[in-house]
């Protein structure tokens, strides 16, 4: 538990960054994960390839709501071309824990919302 | 009666450690432990006995028809049916609702018909029915739930009316815990004219079943929440009722004749066994009833009472904590609860770092949780090898979560 739960996750889901909605987003996606009853909605501003603003709204496990305050974060001010590679990894090295195949998908839930929304890839993450 | 220490002995997986804590295994609701017996059953059959059944004439296989025929007669008499004949065997007691509801209900239902099952349902008796009406037109209605989550029974006489042909319904709700009058129910739909199913999963394994009392036309449990494997579930049904359906699957075994142009159907119960059955499994179930027929299924259910009373006690001095469901008698060894506003996931991942082994989501039963207004709970659930000890690692724990996630 000390790890899954570590300090920074807790505070991200307590206390969410950017958690809300923009005035006028450019891409707003709502995504669920049946399993769990986690649901996001993830809206982002884009200016030349670039998220310049991004937020979300939703209700879910400590996991996914950390998950998504944290990548928020994190993908503001990036080129859309960078992001577009990213994967299981990046969000994992965000949470800084290791994570069971179960709470996997709390975990991605954000960037699987990013991932459609953005480029209208619906079938990641691939099961592997 | 045998001391729950000594019980615990023939469950060697009890001894195990998780995450550095010794197990409390407290999902016994999804499926139970096996005891020594039902591993050595399975384990002596396949390494001494071993053939196909019903075909051969050697030694091995006249032997494994025996020991597979014998485990049906325990299984039914361990649930008072009137013949051997009455107890078919399926993968699980899924499999035995559509059974039903394929072979009964494509051959009885049509438009003006109306099936009636209730709000408290396991998915397992919600979907067969949905996809039968839809084949055939017939109406699915529900038997709604109050507020502390027991069966509007004051509603039954609108609902069951005479063009209801099947009442289904949960004898021990696997998220609400609730015991329903099920002598009771069958008696309603009996008059008006309707047959009536018990969907058994949760009250055959804690409680003592008596299928004659009950008077259903027909029952399902499954074997792996009752001390033996997964793989193998159990349809009882009446004689009369079962002689006049059409098979379920086809395949070997199933039949008496085949010719190109048709075939004859074997007699019961192997009319409704297409193929080779789950033999192993069958006699591991089999070594299950004998285990909890030694241990008396009255003082399983008194057992597990005590547990859950005193789970419930000390549950509800944990602070935020809700727990959902009837409470006193009509609770069976289930308590499912939401504790402030913290996702269940989180709740049962903080409990397995503790050793502690629950469950978390909607339970196969979305409606309930719809009700109530709740996407997910945390259910821990107990059998009789349970200890109070474990009660008390469980509320412990749960005050833990709630440190970790007090605001």
């Amino acid at each position: 538990m000390d790890q899954l739960y570590r300090e920074a996750i807790l505070d991200h889901y307590k206390y969410p960054r950017h958690k809300g909605h923009l005035d006028e987003p450019d891409v707003s996606y709502h995504d669920h994960n049946p399993f769990c009853g986690d649901e996001i909605t993830l809206e982002l501003q884009i200016v030349d390839g670039i998220v310049t603003d991004a937020a979300f709204d939703g209700r879910g496990c400590a996991i996914s709501q950390a998950s998504a305050s944290m990548m928020t974060e994190e993908i503001i001010g990036k080129p859309l071309e960078e992001l577009r590679s990213w994967t299981k990894e990046d969000i994992l090295d965000l949470l800084g824990i290791e994570i069971g195949p179960v709470r996997l998908k709390c975990a991605l839930l954000p960037l699987k919302a990013l991932k459609a929304g953005v480029w209208g890839v619906e079938d990641w993450p691939h099961d592997e | 009666m045998t001391s729950i220490e000594t019980i615990r002995k023939d469950f060697p997986i009890l001894q195990r450690v998780v995450n550095g804590h010794q197990l409390a295994y407290l999902d016994n609701a999804a499926t139970s432990q096996k005891p020594l017996a039902v591993l050595q059953a399975m384990d002596d059959y396949y390494r001494n006995t071993n053939a196909n059944v019903h075909r051969g004439v050697h030694t091995l296989s006249e032997e494994a028809t025996a020991q597979y025929e014998g485990a049906r007669g325990r299984i039914g008499r361990f649930i008072n049916a009137g013949s051997s004949k009455e107890i078919i065997f399926t993968r699980n007691a899924t499999e035995a609702i559509n059974l039903v509801a394929y072979s009964w209900g494509l051959d009885n239902l049509g438009p003006g018909d109306e099936v009636l099952i209730t709000e408290m349902e396991h998915h397992a008796n919600i979907v067969p029915w949905q996809l039968i009406c839809q084949r055939t037109g017939a109406t699915l209605r529900y038997v709604p739930i109050d507020a502390q989550g027991s069966l509007r029974l004051d509603l039954l006489d609108e609902l069951l009316t005479e063009r209801t042909r099947l009442f289904a319904f949960v004898a021990m709700s696997n998220v609400l815990g609730a015991i329903n009058p099920a002598a009771e129910l069958v008696a309603r739909a009996h008059a008006v004219g309707a047959l009536a199913l018990v969907d058994a999963a949760q009250s055959v394994p804690h409680m003592p079943v008596d299928v004659q009392a009950l008077d259903c036309d027909f029952l399902v449990f499954s074997s792996h929440k009752m001390c033996g494997p997964t793989g193998v579930g159990v349809l009882y049904g009446r004689r009369a009722a079962l002689e006049e359906m059409s098979p379920f699957m086809g395949g070997g075994d199933m039949i008496r004749e085949v010719h190109m142009d048709g075939s004859r159907w074997n007699s019961l119960p192997w009319k409704f066994e297409a193929g080779t059955p789950a033999i192993a499994e069958v006699i591991g179930l089999g070594a299950a009833v004998d285990y909890l027929s030694n241990l008396g299924m009255g003082w399983v259910r008194e057992q597990e009472h005590a547990l859950v009373s005193y789970a419930v006690e000390k549950l509800t001095q944990v602070e935020g904590l809700r727990i959902i469901g009837p409470s006193g008698e009509q609770r069976s060894g289930v308590a499912a609860f939401t504790l402030a506003d913290i996702h269940p996931h989180d709740i049962a991942a903080i409990l397995d770092s503790e050793g502690i082994a629950i469950r978390a989501g909607h339970h196969c039963a979305q409606p309930i949780h719809d009700h109530f207004g709740i996407a997910a709970t945390a259910r821990a659930s107990f059998y009789f090898y349970n200890t109070f000890e474990e009660v008390d690692r469980l509320a412990a724990a749960l005050e833990k979560v709630q440190s970790v996630f007090s605001f």
